[in-house]
């Protein structure tokens, strides 16, 4: 039995509580949160040891791995403290925010050959990994555009004083959402080289952004957009699409299905004809031991443990890939707050481009 | 129109009986769980209230006299037209499912899970005690709160037949996963007492849910999970559904019986029907000429009356 422990029962923490409580090979020893009300309850009805400090959970209980679901900003030091104690870690994402943190975790986790996780649970989802095996096995061809996209309701009025309405603490439509859609594009091809013409924009939010648009550019000159908006009412609930062009054909998928065209059949894929293939969840997911909101989120747990189990550290969503995530975030903040719009040549005036409030204030005066 | 067996819904000895056949609500509220668009266009041709009620006659004319909804503030529109047409949904029942977990989980996320619980609970009265009260959390408290919150969804359906009281998959395996189990006997001890019907559970996890609810001695449960040849999200393996089917005491409604349009009507339905210890199968339907096969294909290969059953 893998002994656990899980730090944060908000709303990811009482997911990953129900999953993790019901795996087979998992002894749940302790939960510890800040909210006394939510321990109070947990104890009493379910008997799990709680705690307040997760300095003294990680003291007092023996542990092969945590579980932490924190908000963002404690993530770092929460890490660390597990590591040190030669424990495999599974940290919600996003992973750390500044990156040289990051990229420190990662290597400890590595050194120590330790299990180590961070939740982008879109990798775990059965049509994203269909898509990866497409574009690896060449079946598009040479790839040269993508399109990722990401929307959902979160903010829908200008209300909210939870840590997702602030950026220090990992909220806002970049880090909640479109990281998400970032960590995909690095899982299917890669990491970009720059991102330009990056956009966050308030929607309704007062101090974080509602809608991040940017371009990804490639060295080999591959390119791709990502678009994420979190107050985008028309969807029940995130919903996560990705499309692929290449030379041969594009595809496009959702948590649901799976759309290929081919332009020419491929001799290793003879189930994939000329044309259109649709594929669907129901044919492509593998069952899982129970399931809570999407078999996705059971199956990066089951991964997580079986890597524990296995002292594998190079897990399917590794600190060192959410660290990448954090960079490209960070690329796309320091884009968004640059000084150099593409301002159309014949209107390019000097003052107005390097106004102090960056590219869309330059715009903005332009326009005025 | 055709002869219903007006409820009561009851046996000879006068236990209530589930319905044979349930009418759903996916469809109107954009859930697919197979395609996005299809489900974008599906809320797209329900955009209006009326249209899901044209269906829900429709429903209702070819003998389907159940609605298994989610309690979405929707369906508290449908549920006005029904209180405003007493004589025309003379056998008509709810059987509503509990909580539409989004209004909640959006709720969280925007105000915290306490500040979430706040807006749904009348003002004053258990958890202002419960906030005061801080650490010291008494087992009345947490009792008091889900009677609250079983009310406020109930709300909608006052004054309408809802013999059975559902609660929906997410919190069911929800509080099955954490072992929160005593919330069941709540859950049902609440819903017997307050709104004289019965419980029932929807589940991704029935084995594994049986188990509890045995051990809490919640006798002859009616509970509601995916059932089809497939074994989409059938958690526990196909097998073992069948063998609990088979052997277990309850009253087990079939959903997903297509897998969202994954298997061919006459195959996905033969294959439930062959169980003949499941009780009810809910679908949902957007054409009167889809609900009549659909209905007529489950009393065939049913090989029984429905009115007999």
């Amino acid at each position: 039995m893998i002994r656990i422990a899980l730090i944060g029962l908000g709303k990811m923490g009482m997911s990953h509580l129900a999953i993790i409580n019901s795996h087979p090979d998992v002894d749940l020893v302790a939960v510890c949160d800040s909210t006394a009300y939510i321990l109070d309850v947990l104890s009493k009805y379910t008997g799990v040891r709680c705690y307040t400090d997760y300095f003294k959970l990680l003291n007092e209980e023996k542990l092969d791995a945590v579980v932490i679901a924190t908000p963002s900003r404690f993530h770092g030091e929460m890490v660390k403290a597990a590591l040190d104690r030669d424990l495999g870690v599974y940290c919600e994402k996003p992973f750390c925010l500044d990156v040289s943190k990051g990229a420190k975790l990662a290597e400890l986790a590595d050194r120590k050959g330790l299990a180590n996780q961070v939740g982008y649970h879109y990798r775990f989802v059965a049509t994203f990994q269909k898509m990866k095996r497409l574009i690896d096995a060449g079946t598009l061809g040479d790839i040269h555009h993508f399109r990722a996209e990401a929307y959902g309701p979160v903010v829908l009025r200008p209300t909210g004083s939870t840590w997702r309405s602030s950026k220090r603490e990992g909220g806002g439509c970049l880090y909640d959402y479109a990281c998400h859609a970032i960590d995909l594009v690095h899982y299917l091809v890669g990491r970009p080289d720059a991102v330009g013409g990056t956009v966050l924009n308030k929607v309704f939010s007062r101090d974080v952004e509602d809608e991040v648009y940017s371009t990804f550019f490639y060295a080999d000159g591959k390119t791709g957009q990502l678009a994420a908006n979190w107050s985008d009412e028309s969807h029940r609930k995130m919903s996560v699409k990705v499309t692929v062009w290449g030379t041969n054909g594009k595809v496009s998928a959702d948590r649901q299905e799976i759309q290929v065209y081919l332009r020419d059949s491929v001799h290793e894929r003879p189930e994939l004809v000329r044309g259109w293939n649709v594929l669907y969840t129901t044919e492509l997911t593998d069952p899982v031991w129970f399931y809570l909101r999407g078999e996705e989120y059971s199956a990066q747990i089951d991964h997580f443990i079986q890597s524990v189990k296995r002292r594998d550290k190079n897990t399917l969503c590794t600190f060192r890939a959410a660290t990448e995530v954090d960079l490209v975030a960070a690329m796309m903040l320091k884009d968004a707050h640059s000084e150099h719009p593409g301002v159309a040549p014949e209107t390019r005036n000097e003052d107005q481009q390097h106004s102090k409030g960056g590219a869309l204030e330059a715009i903005r005066n332009f326009l005025r | 129109m055709t002869h219903r067996c007006f409820p009561g819904c009851q046996d000879v000895q006068g236990n209530l009986t589930v319905e044979r056949i349930l009418f759903g609500d996916n469809q109107f509220f954009g859930v697919n769980h197979m395609s996005e668009e299809k489900a974008r266009a599906q809320a797209m041709r329900f955009q209006t209230t009326r249209s899901i009620i044209d269906v829900l006659d429709s429903a209702y004319d070819e003998g389907i006299n159940v609605f298994m909804c989610t309690t979405h503030e929707r369906v508290g529109e449908i549920c006005e037209h029904v209180r405003a047409h007493p004589e025309h949904y003379r056998g008509f029942q709810f059987y509503p499912c509990m909580p539409y977990a989004h209004k909640y989980v959006n709720a969280v996320t925007e105000h915290g899970a306490l500040g979430a619980l706040r807006r749904f609970l009348p003002d004053g009265g258990a958890l202002g005690a419960i906030l005061k009260g801080g650490m010291s959390v008494a087992k009345k408290d947490v009792e008091g709160v889900a009677q609250l919150l079983i009310d406020a969804e109930m709300k909608m359906f006052e004054g309408l037949r809802t013999p059975v009281i559902f609660l929906q998959n997410v919190v069911t395996d929800l509080l099955l996963g954490i072992g929160f189990n005593e919330a069941f006997r709540i859950f049902a001890q609440h819903v017997r007492n307050k709104y004289h019907a019965e419980p029932g559970y929807i589940t991704m996890n029935l084995p594994r849910l049986l188990d509890v609810l045995e051990g809490l001695r919640i006798e002859n449960p009616i509970v509601c999970a995916n059932i089809n040849k497939i074994g989409f999200r059938m958690c526990g393996g196909i097998e073992a559904y069948e063998n609990v089917i088979a052997t277990r005491t309850f009253q087990p409604i079939a959903m997903s019986v297509f897998a969202s349009g994954a298997i061919p009507p006459k195959e996905a339905l033969e294959y439930v029907c062959r169980q003949t210890k499941i009780r009810s199968i809910v679908f949902g339907a957007s054409s009167r000429s889809n609900i009549r096969q659909t209905k007529q294909l489950i009393e065939k290969l049913s090989d029984t009356k429905p009115d007999a059953l």
